[in-house]
């Protein structure tokens, strides 16, 4: 019914604004209805755009916003982004601040991380000399091959050997440690969103204390980097915990640098070289689109340079051509 | 090409194992200058940075001890 008499009218503002020649016609066609008044024009029309509004927003309000599976404590704080020198496209890691991270790594991080994945000969020519490697792995015992009694006797560590790990397995970990697994560190820079950039924030920022209001389980410590917000890793870098053979004052934000950079290096020991080779693919393609371009062009220059004359046929006695 | 450039274009492609030796050839030392060259302007841009830049410091005092 509303439909039908506001297209009525819409009919009969046309014949209207058609003009004196079809309005004498128009009219016949539209009888009573032409009485229809603004009035009631604007109510019909209002009333529809606040249905099509309001069926919007209840549509929106029901389908439309963003649903997160997690609050923001769930997800953490995301990680400052700093700007990391080794990870610009031209730029290899820094070996001393390798060498300051795998001492902080071994002084500090050690007693409850493994690093299962490094083994103390990918140290030599990235941190240490081929005769400090071997020194630090001497000072290590391993299981060396069963003996002509089958028994399993202890040996120092050679160059071929993986860094210890500070547990016999992770149920041991997880004992030492209230129950919570601390992770091994090889490749822990790849396999946490952000990187260097959460590791990093993760280690500097552990609040003084908790805010207030914020209640953690026993043995739980506040970081608002960490998803959840309670570690079970208490702050573990403080102002000169360990002394840098360099000179570098041991400042926590320092050691933390260069632990992750170390870590970097764990994650990808092969960055360097990627970097390098990636340079020269770049610049020997570059050399050579160039190169294919040109050939291009000088195969192609007699035929984009010729031209196609039409020289008509003589007609005869007639002037040549029109 | 330019008259001049003639005998030794004749000489390079006329037999076959030569212009092959000359690829072989032009290969290799294009490789090598090109390797030398990029190193030196990798080095260059991570002066102080690399393993071999601060290697001789921990090779000089492991002689003192
Ligand atoms: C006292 C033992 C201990 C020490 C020392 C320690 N950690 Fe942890 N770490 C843990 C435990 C336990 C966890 C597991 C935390 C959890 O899951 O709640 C952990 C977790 C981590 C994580 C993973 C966080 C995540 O997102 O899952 C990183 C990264 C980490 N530690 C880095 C380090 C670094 C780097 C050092 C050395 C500077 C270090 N830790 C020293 C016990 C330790």
């Amino acid at each position: 019914m509303l439909a039908r008499s506001c297209l009525r009218s819409t009919r009969a503002v046309g014949a209207v604004r058609n003009g004196a020649v079809n309005t004498s016609k128009r009219a016949a066609s539209t009888s009573s209805s032409e009485a229809a008044s603004p009035f009631r024009l604007n109510m019909a029309g209002s009333a529809a755009t606040a249905v099509a509004i309001g069926s919007m927003a209840w549509y929106y309000h029901l389908y439309g916003t963003e649903l997160h599976a997690m609050t923001p404590t769930e997800e953490g704080l995301h990680p400052t982004k700093y700007p990391w020198e080794h990870a610009a496209w031209t730029k290899t890691f820094d070996h001393q601040a390798l060498r300051r991270g795998f001492q902080v790594y071994q002084e500090v991080c050690s007693s409850c991380h493994s690093l299962s994945r490094i083994p103390y000969r990918s140290l030599v020519g990235v941190t240490h000399t081929v005769d400090e490697a071997k020194a630090m792995a001497e000072e290590n015992e391993y299981d060396s091959e069963p003996n002509d009694e089958g028994e399993i006797e202890k040996r120092p560590g050679k160059l071929s050997d993986y860094l210890p790990s500070p547990y016999k397995n992770d149920e041991a970990a997880r004992a030492a440690n209230n129950g919570a697994l601390p992770p091994d560190l090889s490749l822990i820079v790849k396999a946490r969103h952000g990187g260097c950039d959460y590791i990093f924030s993760l280690l500097t920022g552990y609040p003084e204390e908790p805010p207030p209001g914020v209640k953690l389980p026993d043995g739980l410590n506040f970081n608002p980097y960490f998803p959840g917000t309670g570690i079970a890793m208490a702050r573990v870098l403080y102002n000169d915990l360990v002394e840098y053979e360099d000179g570098t004052p041991a400042s926590t934000s320092q050691m933390a640098k260069d632990v992750v950079e170390f870590l970097n290096w764990s994650a990808e020991p092969e960055m360097d070289q990627r970097k390098k080779m990636g340079l020269k693919v770049l610049a020997i393609t570059s050399l050579l689109t160039a190169l294919s371009i040109w050939v291009k062009r000088y195969k192609w220059s007699p035929i984009k340079t010729r031209k196609i004359v039409y020289v008509p046929p003589k007609m005869g006695g007639r002037p040549n051509g029109h | 090409m330019a008259t001049a450039a003639r005998p030794l274009y004749n000489f390079l492609v006329r037999r076959n194992y030569i212009f092959l030796g000359v690829i072989f050839a032009g290969a290799f030392g294009f490789e090598m200058a090109f390797d030398t060259i990029s190193d030196r302007i990798w080095d260059n841009i991570n002066k102080g940075r690399q393993w071999k830049d601060i290697r001789a410091k921990y090779i000089q005092s492991e002689d003192d001890e």
